[in-house]
Order: structure tokens, then sequence, then C-alpha cells
């Protein structure tokens, strides 16, 4: 009965509005989402680089004219290749990167279930 | 041991994993955007450096049969050691005009420089912020790009321009 | 001469070892209950040699003695004396022979402590632990040995990496090795359990211990390297799900996960199987963890100077490894019957270990996809924060609601009514998430899911410490700290990040710039000598728009001469509500500064929970050794 009570509070609660109000810009997450081509492993908003400079320029001006986010990424991939997005892209040679995890996460959920079956079995035998 | 699926499963991916692994040690770490080649470059507008009412744009080079857009500034060091390549490129071959984007440079300090090592390009524009380096992929400078009558890029040379690289731009132009 | 006598000495403890495992199989076919009395001297000549080598190495850094390549390549005169030493770990060689030193000690160590424990358990043991020994001084000897000298010899050192010479960086290693070398004697204590038949309850007691500590090492290790990201890297982060990183947290995972299980098999005599492949499976992380960071496989901003022969090297010694460990494994594996119920504390310490397994692999596959493509395919992609961000974070929020029930749970079986206490819980984590989101700011559904999640996690812990207080027992202590911790742990850097503020702009001498809630003023430059490295110091004066509170912080550019390096120096101000953060970069050939500034909430209590974490662990070793 309290779990029904539960459950209906996370339903209304999903109802309340989306968006966050957090004072992080939508920019500072794509400059997040980005790779310094020239660097070791950093990225553009962590990047003091020059071309990491270029490239939020050319952020900021697609932003300006009211590219969405994928639209931006899309845009860099073309020019510098995938390896530009920290995000991998969900195309099919990156299927198998995303389903992996919640396959096996549903395999581990099935071994547990199964354990208590053949323990249940075993008690009534 | 008895000898089960799961288990010819279980050695089958790890053999496969520490091969992968061993492959892995043997490719290049560095990477690069030669994996651009193919594709098409997109409109651009370039203004000439000493002129602003003067530019041209992608629809220009369709008229050549080859372009070689080189990104180069006066404060670039190895710019000055491929520079003889360009000069060879624009004298002893009609089949190419080449394009130079002054990037990230003063005017005055980039005309300057043209004086002292002479002068390859068949138009020169400019690149004051950078941002027309992204419309062409390239990340740093030198960078040189060979493009068809298609505006496909048949060739990226990362950095300086050397002797071999100068040899493969010939052959691709047959 | 430095050069000869560490190499010797490394011949030397290659020869005892040699013995050490020669002497071990004689022994294990002999009649006595006891180990022979030769055994332990060999080994305590063995750790006694191998520590002097160590020795020899620091005091070639401390002497600046530039006969050894190592001590050239690394170090410096002009170095402070704490990081002269330091800087002994710090390099690829140093670091392997601290590596061989934990193997070594551990060895000696698990040798004596056991002395109750079954002899041929202890001898296969000490056998497999010194085979291990073998390939480590093999690969010291053959591809990285530290004591390699130079002629002529140079005056001067080459110098460390100054962004290294940094406290916290100078005693990460040793305490991360702690645990990712630690982990190497449960690894054969498993085999040598699979060999002796030396299983169940008397195996879990023998590794316990040894587990516990790896773990708290483990722990400490990764919180410090990550305090030492956020105060020296200048980005105002402290996790990047960078290869480095995560090479670290697999076997963090993998012995959470043990050091759960083995609860199971102590108290209930079940799950051996599960407890000996994870045995085996934290070290086999740990060394390819290792290959993948130090064979230049991966790309990453912490990685030592690659070297594809090391990474030969570190491939066959993995392979044997994981091979013996699987043959021998499925040799010896016998099928066991479990019994257990849904709503026992069995059940809930599996799906602990569930979702332990299900991070590891979701990081595993993260590293390795990238690799795996390239090879294959010869497509470069990156896979970087938002992948393990978006896979990760959803299922902490189950994760914190099983880790809060779980423990209240009655082994074997337990009672419906424990369902009532914890739905009303849950509906005051709500209330109190309700709370922060309409007087402090919106934010998602996923994150209302998380708050909710973790202050349930921390209100059942309270009550657990109310109830330890009442019943005056301890024995729950380290238990509930360790949980609370990381429920304060995930709620902290939930608010950290949603609330924090990062500005990023460019700025002139003398220029102000003002956004919402801030007003900077970069008031000047001045320039300051100091012993090793010349500093561009900006002075800012912040001023917060809300309560006109005002500040002064001062970042640096530092300017080194050996090696040639530029480093950024984060002004950082740690206040018990948030951190004021501040970098300062040139822009090439331009007057102006790249300024990044932000205002990060809770940051000091980050890592309080996190080193609580940490203390739990610790609790429970001086606990328990309180009883026994």
């Amino acid at each position: 009965m309290k779990l029904k009570i539960f459950f209906s509070i996370i339903f209304f609660l999903s109802l309340t509005p989306l968006h966050s109000n957090n004072n992080k810009t939508e920019l500072l997450e794509i400059y997040k989402n980005l790779r310094c081509l020239v660097c070791q492993g950093q990225s553009i908003a962590d990047s003091n680089s020059d071309f990491a400079a270029t490239v939020k320029l050319v952020v900021q001006d697609q932003i300006n004219t009211g590219k969405t986010k994928d639209e931006i990424y899309s845009f860099l991939i073309s020019k510098y290749g995938e390896w530009i997005v920290y995000q991998p892209t969900f195309s099919k040679s990156n299927l198998l990167l995303w389903i992996l995890p919640y396959f096996i996460f549903i395999a581990g959920g099935l071994i547990i279930l199964m354990i208590t079956r053949k323990s249940k079995n075993n008690k009534t035998n | 041991m008895k000898i089960s699926i799961l288990k010819i499963i279980i050695f089958s991916l790890i053999i496969f994993a520490l091969f992968v692994f061993w492959r892995g040690l043997k490719i290049n770490n560095n990477y690069d955007t030669k994996s651009l080649i193919g594709s098409k470059i997109s409109n651009f507008r370039l203004i000439e450096i000493n002129n602003i009412d003067q530019y041209i744009s992608e629809q220009d080079l369709k008229k050549n049969k080859y372009t070689l857009i080189n990104f180069f500034a006066s404060w670039c060091a190895p710019c000055r050691a491929e520079h003889k390549y360009l000069l060879n490129l624009s004298n002893e071959n009609k089949k190419i005009k080449i394009i130079g984007i002054n990037f990230k440079d003063k005017k005055v300090n980039a005309i300057n420089f043209l004086k002292d090592l002479g002068n390859p390009y068949d138009f020169v524009g400019r690149d004051a912020d950078g941002k027309i380096s992204v419309l062409f992929g390239a990340y740093g400078i030198p960078e040189s790009i060979l493009v068809n009558n298609q505006l496909t890029i048949i060739k990226k040379i990362i950095g300086p321009i050397d002797q071999t690289q100068y040899n493969e731009v010939l052959k691709l132009m047959q | 001469m430095l050069s000869n006598i560490g190499t010797s000495l490394v011949v030397l403890v290659l020869i005892l070892s040699f013995l050490i495992i020669y002497t071990a199989t004689l022994d294990l076919n002999t009649t006595s209950q006891l180990v022979k009395k030769s055994i332990y001297k060999l080994s305590l000549f063995q750790t006694t040699f191998t520590i002097l080598i160590f020795l020899s190495l620091i005091i070639g850094f401390i002497n600046s003695d530039f006969s050894l390549i190592n001590v050239y390549e690394n170090s410096h005169t002009t170095k402070p004396f704490f990081y002269k030493v330091a800087g002994t770990w710090g390099n690829h060689e140093g670091s392997l022979l601290l590596w061989i030193n934990i193997l070594v000690i551990f060895s000696y160590l698990f040798l004596l402590f056991n002395s109750t424990h079954d002899k041929k358990y202890r001898l296969y043991t000490l056998i497999v632990q010194n085979i291990l020994i073998l390939g480590f001084l093999f690969f010291l000897l053959l591809n990285s040995n530290p004591f390699n000298s130079i002629y002529p010899i140079p005056i001067e050192g080459l110098g460390l990496n100054p962004i290294l010479q940094d406290p916290a960086l100078a005693i990460h290693p040793p305490l991360l090795y702690v645990g990712f070398v630690g982990c190497s004697i449960y690894f054969s204590a498993a085999i040598s359990s699979l060999l002796s038949g030396y299983g169940g309850k008397l195996f879990a007691r023998s590794i316990k211990t040894w587990v516990k500590v790896s773990w708290c090492f483990q722990t400490l290790g990764i919180i410090v390297g990550s305090v030492w990201a956020y105060y020296e890297l200048g980005w105002g982060g402290f996790w990047f799900w960078d290869p480095v990183e995560n090479a670290s947290l697999l076997p963090w995972f993998a012995i959470t996960a043990l050091m759960h299980s083995l609860i199971v098999l102590e108290k209930r005599n079940t799950l051996y199987s599960w407890v000996i492949i994870l045995c085996l499976t934290t070290f086999i992380l740990s060394v390819t963890g290792t290959f993948l960071v130090r064979s230049g496989i991966l790309n990453s901003v912490h990685t030592f100077a690659s070297d594809p022969s090391r990474g030969i090297y570190i491939l066959s010694f993995l392979s044997l490894m994981i091979f013996s460990a699987l043959i021998i494994f499925f040799i010896k594996y016998k099928k066991e019957t479990y019994n257990f119920n849904l709503k026992s504390r069995e059940i809930f310490i599996l799906a602990n270990n569930w979702f332990m397994v299900f991070f590891l692999v979701t990081v595993l596959i993260g590293m390795l996809y990238p690799i795996f493509l390239d090879v294959l395919t010869n497509v470069k992609i990156s896979v970087g924060p938002p992948f393990f961000n978006i896979i990760i974070i959803p299922l902490v929020v189950p994760f914190m609601f099983l880790m809060a029930i779980g423990p209240k749970i009655g082994w074997i079986k337990s009672q419906n009514k424990i369902f009532y206490k914890v739905s009303f819980l849950i509906l005051i984590a709500i209330l109190i998430n309700l709370f922060i989101f309409y007087f402090f700011g919106k934010y998602s559904f996923l994150t209302n899911l998380i708050f909710i999640a973790a202050i349930f996690l921390i209100l059942h812990s309270f009550l657990d410490i109310k109830k330890i207080i009442t019943n005056k027992n301890k024995i729950e202590l380290p238990r509930i700290i360790s949980h609370l911790s990381f429920g304060l742990l995930v709620l902290f850097i939930g608010i950290n990040h949603q609330f924090s503020i990062e500005e990023d702009f460019n700025l002139k001498v003398g220029e102000i710039k003002k956004t919402n809630n801030y007003e900077i003023n970069f008031e000047n430059i001045k320039i300051k000598e100091s012993k090793n490295y010349k500093a561009v110091i900006g002075n800012f004066k912040l001023t917060n728009l809300k309560n006109n509170l005002v500040q002064y912080l001062e970042p640096e550019i530092r300017i080194y001469a050996n090696p040639e390096t530029l480093t950024y120096e984060a002004a950082i101000k740690t206040k018990i509500s948030s951190d004021l953060y501040l970098t300062m970069s040139n822009v090439s050939r331009s007057d102006y500064y790249n300024i990044k500034f932000q205002n990060k909430p809770f940051m000091i209590w980050i890592w309080i929970s996190a080193l609580m974490i940490a203390l739990g662990g610790f609790m429970q070793l001086i606990l328990k050794k309180n009883e026994d």
C-alpha cells in the first residue's frame, strides 16, 4: 500500500517542469563535449590552446544563428571526424557500445532471479 | 575439466581481446583528420587581405582543375620552411591555383612576410579570428588542403609541406 | 657504483624468489604441519633486500646521482628535498620498483599472519605470489631498470615536470599501489585455495583483512588523485573519466564487490566460486589497467611517457596470468547449490555485486571500445564523460535505495514490517527534496531522483547511528559511516553540479567583467621570480553582486626552466559553503587573458564525504583488531 503511495508521488513529481534553472549555459555544455584536437585529453572548455579559442568562437556564432546542439556537433564531426565529440554518436557502429552495458545489467538481474528461483525449488524438494 | 560451450566462448572472447590489444599497440595513436579526405568543402567567403571589397567563394574554386588552400601566418616558423614548395607549385604548374589564407595574423606582418619570401598565391585571404580554418577542418598551421573542381578534398597536408608531400601532390594532379 | 649495487641487489632478490618457490614446492609434500623455518628466513631476506633496493634508488635521487639514467631524466639539483624523494616513484621505472616492493612485503606479511591456516594453502599462495614477483623482476631487469647507468655522467638532470611537484601527487602513487598491488596477494591466495582445496569460511577469514586494507588504500589513493587534479590541473573538475582514472576505478569496483561477498562467504559459507572469480578478476584488472596506461595504447592527459616495448611485455605477462587463472579455475571448479531467499541480506549483497559489476563493465567497455573500433574498422571515436554519466548516474538511484535497505534485512529471511518503515522514510526524503527544489532552484527529473535517493540513504544512516547510541553496540558503525558518506558524497556532488556557476571570457588588464552574479575586476599583473620558476600573477577583485562581499584572487601563470614548461595555477578560495575558482591564461599574440571563473558550492564537503568513506573502512580494521 505504502509502495503505491510512493510510486504515485514519483509520478506526480514527473509532471513538474523538466527544465533546469542552473547557471551553466548550454554553451559550456557544448564546450565540455568537444575535444581539443591539439591537446592531450582536454576538452575545449578546459583547454587554453589556440584551437580551443577558435572553436569556441565558431560555436558561439552558430548558437547565435539559432543552431541546435546536435547541428553544431554534426557540423564539427563533418569537418574533424567523430573523434572531436566526447559523447559517442548513436550510430550503427556505436550500437554495441551503448547497448552492451544494459545488456549485462539485465543479464545480472536475471542470474540473481534464477538463483532465488532455484533456491525455492531446492527448498520445496 | 569438462569442455562446455560457455568455456569455449569465454576462452575465445579473451583470446580475441588480447589479440586486439596486441594489434592496438601497433596503430598510430596520433589523431589526424585524414579520414575527411573524400568529403566536400563547405561554402565559404574569403575576403582579400588588401581589399575588403574583393572576395572569393567556393564557386570560384570550381573553375580550377585543382586548388591548394594553404593556411599560413608570419609568426609561424614551419610556414617559412614550406614556402619554397608553394613557390615551385605556383611557378611550374598551370593546372593548380594556390589560395593562401592568412591565419590570426596582422595584415602588415603578412604582407611583409610575402614580400620577403615571395608570393606564391593567386589569392590571399584573411582569417583574422580563425573561424574560416574551422570551415575547412584545419586545426593547426601550417595546413594545406588540395581540392579538385568538384570541391572534393583529395589530400590533406597537416604540418609543413616537405619533399614527399610535394611529390604526392604532383602525382595526384596527373 | 650505485648502479652496480642496485642491479646486483635486484638479481639477488630474483635468486631469492626462485629459492623461495623451490623450497616451498618441496615443503608442500612433507608431512609436517608447519612451514619450514628456512622459508621464513628466505622471505625475510627477500623483503629486506627489496626494501634496500628501493632505498638505494631514493638515495640516488636525494644525492642527485646522475650516473643513473633514471635520476638524470627525472630529477634536478634545485628540486626541493621532498620532491626529490617523491620523484623516485613518480616515473615508470621507479614506480615499478615500488610495485615490486609491495608484492614482496605483502607476500611476507601474508605468510606471517596466516600461521593459523592450512599449510598447503599458505605455501601455494607464497609460490604463486613469487611467480608474480619474478614476472615483475624480469620486466624491471630487462626493460625498465631504474639502475641503468649513463656515461659520461651529466652535471645536471632534466628535472621533473612541475605539475608533478605537489604534495597530493607525491603520496598518490604509494597509496594507490597498496590498493592496486595489494590485491595481488588475494589473487595468489585464490589460486592457492583452488589448488589446495582450502576454501569456505576459513578462506574468507584468511583474506578478509587484506581485502579491506587494499580497499581502504585504493579509495584513499583515488581521492587524493582527484584532490590533486582539482587543485593542480586548473580546470575546476575532479573527475574526467580519463583512462588513467578509469584504470584505478576498475579494481575499486571489484574490491568493493569482493568485500561485500566475503561477508556472505564467512557468514553462510556460500558464494565461494564467485568470491574466487572476484579475487582473480581484481588483480587482472590492475594489470590490465597498467597495460592500458603505460603502453601508449590510450591517449590521456595523465599518461607516463609511453613505450611500445613495455606494452608487449605487460601484455604477455597479462595473457599468461589470465590463462593460468582461467584454466586452474575451470579444472578445480565445483558446482555449488544456492539457498537464497529473495528477501534476505544475502540477496541484497548480491545486488551490490550486481551493480558493481555493471558499473565496472560500463567503465571497461567505455575504455576499450575505441581501441577495438580503431583496430577493427580504422575509425577513431572518443568515449568521454557524457557516455559514462548517462549510463551510470541513473542507476546510482536504485543502488542507493538498496544500500540503505540492505543492511536492515535479516540473514536468510526477513520480516515484512521493515518495508513500512522504509516507505515512511522515502516520503520524508521526497519532502526534503521538494523543499530544496522549490526554494533553491529547479532541476531535472533525474536530479530529483538522485537527491531523493541520497537523502533516503542519509536518513537511514542517521537512524542507524541513533540505534547504535542507544544500544551501545559499535559493530555496525564503520559500515554506517561509509554508507552515510556515500550518500553525502552523491548529494554534495549533485548540488555542486546543479548549482555551480561557470564563466569563461577574455579580459585585458584593467578591464571589468560583469556577469549575473559577480563583478570581476582585472586590476593588475605582477611578476615574481621564484626558485625554479617565474610567475605572472594576476590580481582580481571579485565582488558578489548579491551580498556585496569582496574577495581577492591571484591566479598565476608559471614559467619553469627545467624542463621548459608553462603551468596555470588556479586561485582557489575555499569556504564552508563553496569554493571560488579562478584561472588565467594568456591568449597568444594578444593583450588579452582568457579567464575562467567558477563558484562551486560545497566542494570541501565533497572531499570530506569521500574521505569519510575511506575512514569507515579504516575504522573497521581498527575495531576488528581490538576484538581479536
